[in-house]
């Protein structure tokens, strides 16, 4: 760690013993979130999603391909992130590295093992063809927690996706076939402070960082620990708590922005 | 490959409903981004740029380096879903191209020689694109570089004019640039009406390229006000400063 994030993290810890937040939020209070749908013309799908002053957009496209051989009666899903150099001045052009590759499997496995894009009805022809189904990550603006701006930005998108089906000349035009959206938490710990939704000062110092993804029955259907810190049992229990209440409110705020 | 598509109707209107010498809708605002010095979101019909402004910063790698001037790296880039089939996300050779052809026309125009050794990085991504972006993200750049406060001798802007249905015509839409005869993006310093950027393929006379010419660089002049005023309305309203 460089000087200057000593300094901060001395700062942070001595603003948590006090029970305060850089930005003034409770321990468990998220940053106001943003969701504005079909910002993207060319897309069958997308969405900007603000959590507050980190802005994510992401755009789906979709084609029709092979499918893979092991699962030639469903579509396919793939996401892609990239850290463009415009969201923040550390960020470098060229190939997705590890970060954004991370960020892009971490999504997609919200996506994909949450079941949430209906893939078995994107077959057109067994074995054939298919839908190909593309989740395109882009990060506008970096102030922390990309993980849950990614993740809600990519459920919103796919919540307003219509199957361009008119297009490809195989038939009319219709919704993306989906199930209801697990919603994804992050919380970080740093010292022995666990907090949610993290600013990227609070990114810059923190130990260990964990996302819990729930969905609408208060079942957890994903979980990513990052960074070389630890979490103690309880500690992983208060975040999931955490992440169910914020959840279920991020919940209702994405179903009032798409309408679904 | 031959299309029966009438650019310009009867009474001299075109496809979207504009007369010849009309601009597509333009909104222009600056200042969107929490990060970047200084960044600029701006909708060209229906182009959608957003572009941030890095430095000037050290140069990095280091031999990039000019010892007694900065230089200025335009970096144009398409969002995979800005276009009908998915792009491939990454530069490709298109993008490489009018990164530098944007990046040579912005150094003409920003005081490099205040900031020996740094660097000006102007991300231009394309969110949405439907002809003419990179006048839109040259244009957005301007706003972009301004609201960094990035020292320049006038506020760069770009507009396209061309020849449709054999008329020269401002600013060319999705299918006028698809089935048009000749496409003219040019960008000038307002001021001194000097050209910084200038492309064209297709097929022009003489005369038809002068004509060309005045159309866009008129149309240069009336998004500058455009410019202008939105960098106005950001900095005129800010209050409680001392």
């Amino acid at each position: 760690m460089t000087l200057v994030p000593i300094i901060k993290r001395d700062y942070i810890c001595k603003l948590a013993t006090e029970g305060k937040r850089i930005d003034g939020r409770k321990f468990d209070e998220h940053r106001k979130i943003e969701i504005e749908t079909n910002v993207v013309n060319k897309a069958e799908g997308s969405a900007r999603v603000k959590i507050g002053n980190t802005q994510v957009l992401v755009g789906i496209k979709m084609a029709v391909g092979e499918p893979y051989s092991d699962s030639p009666e469903s579509g396919v899903l793939t996401t892609a992130a990239e850290l463009i150099p415009l969201a923040s001045p550390d960020f470098e052009a060229g190939p997705p590295r590890e970060n954004a590759i991370e960020l892009a499997r971490v999504v997609d496995r919200g996506v994909r093992e949450s079941e949430v894009v209906e893939l078995d009805k994107l077959c057109l022809e067994p074995g054939e063809k298919v839908w190909i189904v593309f989740i395109d990550i882009h990060i506008l603006d970096y102030d922390g927690n990309l993980f849950d701006a990614a993740s809600l930005a990519s459920l919103a998108a796919l919540s307003t996706a219509t199957v361009p089906a008119a297009r490809f000349e195989v038939g009319e035009d219709y919704p993306l076939p989906l199930k209801d959206p697990p919603i994804s938490c992050t919380s970080v710990k740093f010292g022995n402070f666990v907090v949610m939704d993290p600013s990227l000062d609070e990114e810059e110092i923190a130990d260990a960082r964990l996302t819990v993804a729930t969905d609408k029955n208060g079942d957890i259907r994903a979980m990513q620990k990052g960074l070389n810190g630890s979490f103690t049992r309880e500690e992983i229990q208060k975040v999931i708590k955490v992440s169910l209440d914020n959840g279920r409110e991020i919940r209702k705020q994405l179903s009032e922005s798409t309408g679904k | 490959m031959k299309v029966d598509i009438k650019l310009i109707d009867d009474n001299g209107k075109r496809l979207d409903g504009r007369s010849t010498e009309e601009l597509r809708k333009i909104k222009i605002e600056a200042g969107v981004l929490h990060r970047a010095d200084g960044s600029c979101y701006l909708e060209w019909g229906g182009n959608k740029v957003l572009v941030a402004v890095y430095g000037p910063r050290e140069a990095i790698p280091r031999h990039t380096q000019n010892p007694l001037r900065a230089i200025v790296n335009a970096r144009y880039n398409m969002a995979a879903f800005s276009v009908e089939d998915r792009k491939r996300p990454g530069p490709d050779r298109r993008s490489r191209e009018i990164s530098k052809v944007i990046s040579e026309a912005l150094e003409k125009i920003v005081l490099t020689e205040q900031f020996p050794r740094s660097a000006i990085d102007v991300n231009i991504e394309v969110l949405d694109a439907e002809a003419g972006t990179r006048c839109a993200g040259l244009t957005a750049a301007g706003v972009a570089l301004a609201d960094a406060g990035i020292p320049m001798k006038d506020i760069p802007v770009a507009c396209a004019a061309g020849k449709i249905a054999g008329q020269v015509v401002m600013d060319l839409g999705k299918e006028e640039d698809n089935f048009g005869d000749a496409d003219l993006p040019i960008a000038i310093s307002p001021r001194t009406n000097e050209i910084l950027l200038l492309q064209m393929d297709g097929h022009l006379t003489l005369e038809e390229f002068n004509r060309a010419l005045d159309l866009a660089i008129k149309g240069c002049h009336t998004v500058s006000e455009i410019q202008k005023k939105t960098i106005l309305d950001k900095y005129q309203s800010v209050e409680g400063v001392e």
